[in-house]
């Protein structure tokens, strides 16, 4: 049984100007120790469905179907008081996206990640702060910095107090939203390698949300392409990057700038859809260079194009077999 | 000529439309309480260090680097947003301004090899100050930030040109659907009302550069005026401003700290570390041989789309981060964070080795293979 599975989830909007369909049901599982990389252009929903996870959707926004299961129990039929115990930090955790904001300047560091200990576990402060300074030496802190405040931390540190932070109760799954944007690339590439240490030695699931199929490259080993709060394209990472089936999978690795490849300047063209009123069809026909009719009426179901690995697009329809889901 | 610490490379220039010479720029901080009461001085942030720097005509050269770098405060420095704390920053100015500066005494000319002559920009007279600007102008990193939410996209455009003393409204129109027309928001009616939160991201960008672009400029600095973009988007951003570079005889500087993007759109490499330039060159030579430790570690910690490498830890030559351009180390300013170190590194700041044509490195390894 996978550790997380996530089958038709839908988390709406609603805004007075309409209902935005920000997660417009997804699926998928995730297995222990394993790093899904989710990929998607600002506002495919991506951070909504990182959110709806940990239950956490800001209002006007709501989970209005679904299932989110882990080890089997469907986290979206317990009580919040349930879900702030025993899932929210102790099973499924989160490193947020402007991390550089995410900490209390006036309050040391030790005492921040104590907090998240304390307020789930009964010890004493003092081991709460031991465990703190573990935790910075795990990310790679000198863990007798416990008593700085953030200021006394470069941005790079920072990023790994956060993470320090999202592993402070053990959980199984850390979900990192765009963990790295706002850090140069040397840093960037330090903290991917201590994401990658961490999922070697505690065997911890990842889920990776970002913009950038580069940097999910380094660590997933399942990528996930969402578009207008759909998936569009999932599969092992392999064959994700080997072989895109998804014409939006296909223009976005066109659209990546290489070193040292041909010196050309691709792009999708066109903007992503205003998810209040998506297009019909397939929601991704208005900037697809090989729309077909059937795109302009019929919302494409999955299509198995390889193994474990799914596309949403009537392409599709002649050599791949349906599927119900993903 | 192996060694130059002198601009000395300046000379190799083909057609300069921009030089500096000894560029510096200090920030000093307020001093604290326990500096005041020690009597200690002030600290003193020093963005940018001694940098040298020629940017040929209608060319893009890339000021490649990490956050804290400079690059940013150099190019503002370009702009003449900021008053440089010293050196000298020389122009070459379109030919009514090339006239009336010839004949002013007070000054500077910077006369080339090929007798072009190059004004010093950083004490012309106030009168010039707006003549200069039309000339020199700046595209933000910002698409959100950077656009005033309560002007039309026609207020914003009309806004230079009213300062800049076109008082005839209806002319002030046309040149607005040029420029929207130029940036390829089109139709342009469509967009000549609307306000930026009613534009995506990129459509922003767009708007952007029609300001940029709207008095005519010769030189354009632009601040990664993609970092904000999606992935999806940028390279069609990247493509409109090469476009127009042609169209309209541009020059960039373009401000970037993503290797990829500078590879492919950059002619020259400037790659900056703690306020100085470190290594420089055409863009392929820097590239693929790059010869300065942290530029060599610039590309090798750029993410690669292949998830073969997923198993394994990547190996970074360079450790830490930037440290703080409050206290730069002495001798080469790189030196604690390089794998190579050496004694003459900790002493001493190494000059420009030439180390290759048009190619210039500023480390000690260099010595040797200099040219």
């Amino acid at each position: 049984m996978a550790l997380l599975k996530v089958e038709g989830l839908k988390t709406y909007f609603y805004t007075l100007r309409g209902v935005v369909k920000a997660v417009d049901n997804v699926s998928f599982e995730l297995e222990k120790g394993e790093a899904l990389g989710i990929v998607g252009e600002s506002g495919s929903g991506k951070s909504t469905l990182g959110f709806s996870l940990l239950r956490l959707v800001p209002p006007p926004g709501r989970i209005v179907e679904g299932k989110i299961e882990l080890d089997g129990q469907n986290i979206l039929e317990l009580d919040e008081e349930t879900v702030r115990k025993e899932i929210r930090w102790k099973r499924i955790s989160m490193v947020f996206q402007s991390a550089l904001n995410a900490l209390n300047p006036v309050k040391r560091i030790g005492d921040q990640i104590a907090d998240a200990i304390l307020a789930h576990e009964d010890v004493s402060k003092k081991e709460a702060l031991e465990r703190a300074a573990e935790l910075l030496k795990m990310v790679g802190i000198d863990p007798g910095r416990v008593n700085n405040y953030p200021h006394e931390f470069s941005g790079g540190m920072k990023q790994r107090v956060v993470i320090a932070m999202a592993l402070a109760l053990n959980p199984d799954i850390v979900i990192a939203d765009e963990p790295t944007t706002a850090l140069d690339v040397v840093v960037q590439a330090q903290i991917l390698n201590l994401l990658k240490r961490l999922k070697r030695e505690y065997n911890l699931s990842i889920i990776l949300i970002t913009h950038d199929l580069s940097l999910v490259a380094e660590i997933a080993d399942k990528v996930a392409i969402m578009y207008g709060g759909k998936i569009a394209e999932i599969g092992p990472s392999d064959e994700i990057y080997k072989a895109p089936a998804h014409p939006y999978t296909q223009g976005l690795f066109a659209s990546i700038p290489r070193i040292g490849g041909k010196k050309e300047l691709k792009w999708i063209p066109g903007v992503p859809p205003d998810l209040r009123s998506p297009p019909p069809g397939c929601r991704f026909h208005p900037r697809c260079p090989y729309v077909m009719d059937v795109c302009k009426r019929d919302d494409p179901p999955y299509f198995n194009v390889g193994e474990n690995h799914y596309s949403a697009c009537w392409l599709h329809r002649e050599k791949a077999p349906e599927s119900a889901g993903s | 000529m192996s060694e130059t610490s002198e601009p000395e490379y300046l000379k190799n220039l083909r057609n300069p439309i921009l030089i500096g010479r000894n560029l510096k720029m200090y920030f000093s901080l307020a001093r604290s309480l326990t500096e005041i009461i020690m009597r200690r001085a002030g600290r003193v942030v020093k963005a940018v260090d001694g940098v040298n720097i020629g940017v040929e005509e209608g060319k893009v050269s890339c000021l490649v680097g990490e956050s804290g770098c400079g690059k940013t405060t150099l190019g503002k420095l370009m702009v003449n947003l900021y008053k440089p704390t010293g050196g000298e920053l020389f122009f070459k100015p379109s030919k009514r301004l090339y006239d009336q500066l010839l004949n002013e005494e007070s000054v500077e000319k910077l006369k080339l090899e090929n007798g072009e002559v190059l004004f010093n920009i950083l004490n012309l007279p106030k009168k010039y100050a707006k003549p200069l600007r039309r000339e020199i102008q700046i595209v933000f990193q910002d698409p959100y930030g950077s656009l005033n939410p309560r002007m039309t996209l026609r207020e914003i455009l009309e806004e230079p040109l009213i300062i800049h003393g076109y008082e005839d409204k209806n002319e002030r129109l046309e040149m607005v659907i040029r420029a929207l027309e130029d940036v390829r928001l089109t139709p342009p009616e469509e967009f000549i009302s609307r306000y930026p939160f009613q534009l995506s991201g990129g459509q922003r960008q767009r708007v952007n550069i029609a300001r940029a672009l709207i008095l005519g400029p010769r030189l354009i600095v632009a601040d990664e005026p993609v970092s904000m973009l999606d992935v999806s988007i940028r390279a069609e951003i990247l493509k409109l401003m090469l476009d127009l570079k042609e169209e309209k005889n541009l020059t960039y500087i373009f401000i970037t700290h993503d290797l990829a993007v500078a590879s492919i759109i950059c002619d020259y490499i400037y790659v900056m570390y703690l306020g100085r330039i470190v290594e420089f060159g055409e863009t392929d030579r820097v590239i693929k041989d790059p010869k300065h430790p942290y530029t060599q570690a610039l590309l090798a910690a750029v993410p690669q789309p292949d998830p073969s490498g997923r198993w394994k830890i990547k190996e970074l030559p360079i450790k830490g981060e930037v440290p703080s351009a409050i206290n730069i180390p002495p001798g080469c300013r790189f030196h604690p964070r390089c794998p190579y170190v050496m004694d003459v590194c900790k002493r001493d700041d190494p000059p420009y080795f030439n180390v290759g044509e048009n190619h210039y490195s500023a480390c000690w390894l260099n010595r040797e293979e200099a040219r």
